[in-house]
């Protein structure tokens, strides 16, 4: 990224091209998961705790291989085993590895009032950054797909970050090294973006699954996670992969209309009763009415207009 | 109250040493709530929480603060709810609204204890009050709100901000009428009097109705 900085865009008075332009590979990072050739291991949640110094959290049993209802604070990537009947009532064991989506637009961060809590990377990635978070838990209203947790020990929200610390250092995120199948993927998003296509139209193609295709959705503006599904058109029988996610239009609303609108109103009571003082002066309660009050005598020390300033 | 409100030196009682205390609970937490709640508002506010000892001691302490709002919010509804519901004399007010706004008081219809504007007002922050408070707990407790009830946190992030600001507006007009504009407003509200000029010139059927029992207890 460092070089990135100090990439050059314009010359001043130079004749013919800028030397160097178009020369650097895309930066923009992203994790390709592969939902079809996933065998539910569990490696990638394993790598995560270890990586991020996690312990292993109490599991629970509902007859199937889930083995807690959806990623913890302390727990950012979660398998989630969905047993879907097709039509022709045959049974498909779906997996899809959850985490944060990495989106483009992040709703957790348009949500977040504390300065400098959430930040975006040039190279896609969104993290939280702890330190500054003040754990008031918009970002969770903010997410449409139910990521980030708050701790109540730290009082603070945790969540994936998709290996910033390994990222930067030009290495791979943890749950990609540790996957056996090679159903994790790693790499810029446009080599990402075309590996998940082809893996889609050989699908499509070759194995039978006519709605294969790559999960990126276009709602938060695409996201640096991406998945390719045997049948990209019914998400939500992955564990619930939103069709559309978007910013919740609350706090879009809230975000723009609502707070310009707000700091108008503010504003211009402010002004307006400051004009009203100018323009009118106070109240004032005259002299002759004051001395027709009940016997007569002012409070001691009344202030002698006979309005009683305080 | 076993003695008359009318304390004879000229002098009134409007405000009773428990509603004050009362007024004042409400008042400051509010100021506290409304500053903190600025400071989550907007980036350019966030330094107002730095004077409260950091935002995320302002977000800990601002639902306990609100809870105490509610708290005071509700002895007063016990205290002044009744003498709140409108009346003919409110809608003669709010047609004569024009000339109050101008000063022109001789032309202002008599009001009791609270006149239309304070009946607004008090409306205004019970209802929103309301809203906060049921927005605000499930701020407060997000983390407790199951996925499928999500829908119940997208209420809450536009009704809170929103029913903040309706009461920062009768907050605006509320402080500037009781502190610059309506002399011996202020005064009534801390020392707990008025002068019998005040009280015949702004609520003149309240002052009447305390001169009838007066009389009637002798």
């Amino acid at each position: 990224m460092s070089q990135a900085a100090t990439e050059i865009v314009r010359i001043s008075g130079h004749a013919g091209t800028v030397p160097g332009a178009g020369l650097n590979r895309e930066f923009q990072v992203c994790k390709l998961v592969d939902t079809t050739t996933c065998i539910g291991c569990k490696a990638c949640e394993v790598a995560c705790l270890e990586w991020n110094g996690y312990t292993f959290s109490e599991t629970t049993f509902n007859n199937t291989y889930q083995t807690m209802p959806e990623t913890a604070w302390n727990y950012w990537n979660l398998i989630k085993f969905n047993e879907h009947e097709r039509e022709d009532g045959t049974l498909q064991l779906l997996m899809r590895k959850d985490q944060c989506m990495h989106c483009e637009e992040p709703g957790c961060l348009v949500a977040c009032p504390a300065d400098g809590a959430i930040v975006q990377y040039a190279n896609g990635i969104v993290d939280f950054q702890q330190d500054k978070c003040i754990g008031c838990g918009y970002c969770m209203s903010g997410c449409p797909f139910n990521i980030p947790k708050f701790s109540p020990t730290a009082r603070k929200v945790f969540k994936c970050t998709l290996c910033v610390d390994r990222v930067t250092q030009g290495l791979e995120p943890a749950c990609i090294k540790s996957c056996p199948t090679g159903c994790l993927h790693f790499g810029t998003k446009m080599e990402m973006k075309e590996l998940g296509e082809a893996r889609a139209t050989q699908l499509r193609d070759h194995s039978g699954f006519a709605n294969a295709g790559v999960y990126d959705p276009e709602g938060v503006g695409g996201t640096h996670v991406i998945y390719v599904l045997h049948d990209a058109t019914n998400p939500e029988a992955y564990g619930g992969l939103p069709k559309n996610p978007q910013i919740p239009w609350t706090v879009k609303l809230w975000k723009t209309p609502l707070k310009w609108l707000g700091n108008l109103a503010i504003i211009g009571g402010l002004v307006g009763v400051f004009v009203h003082y100018l323009r009118f002066g106070p109240k004032i309660v005259p002299p002759d009415e004051e001395n027709l009050s009940q016997g007569g005598a002012l409070r001691q020390g009344g202030a002698p207009q006979g309005g009683n300033r305080p | 109250m076993s003695t008359t409100p009318i304390l004879g030196n000229g002098r009134v009682l409007r405000y009773p040493y428990h509603e004050r205390v009362v007024h004042w609970l409400a008042a400051l937490s509010y100021i506290y709530l409304m500053l903190t709640g600025l400071a989550f508002w907007s980036p350019w506010l966030f330094w107002i929480a730095v004077l409260f000892g950091g935002a995320t001691v302002s977000r800990e302490l601002h639902p306990w603060a609100g809870l105490l709002f509610v708290a005071a919010t509700l002895m007063m509804y016990g205290m002044w709810g009744r003498q709140m519901h409108e009346t003919e004399s409110d809608k003669e007010f709010w047609r004569a609204v024009p000339h109050y706004v101008r000063n022109e008081d001789e032309l202002v219809p008599s009001a009791d204890r609270f006149n239309a504007g304070q009946k607004i007002l008090f409306w205004g922050f019970f209802w929103c009050g309301i809203l906060l408070l049921l927005s605000g707990l499930i701020l407060w407790f997000t983390h407790l709100v199951p996925w499928n009830l999500r829908y119940l946190r997208y209420f809450a992030v536009i009704v809170h901000p929103a029913a903040a600001l309706l009461t920062i507006g009768l907050f605006i007009i509320h402080v500037y009428m009781g502190t610059a504009m309506e002399r011996g407003a202020f005064g009534s509200v801390i020392r707990g009097d008025v002068s019998v000029g005040w009280a015949k010139r702004y609520h003149r059927i309240w002052y009447e109705h305390l001169v009838r029992d007066a009389a009637a207890r002798k």
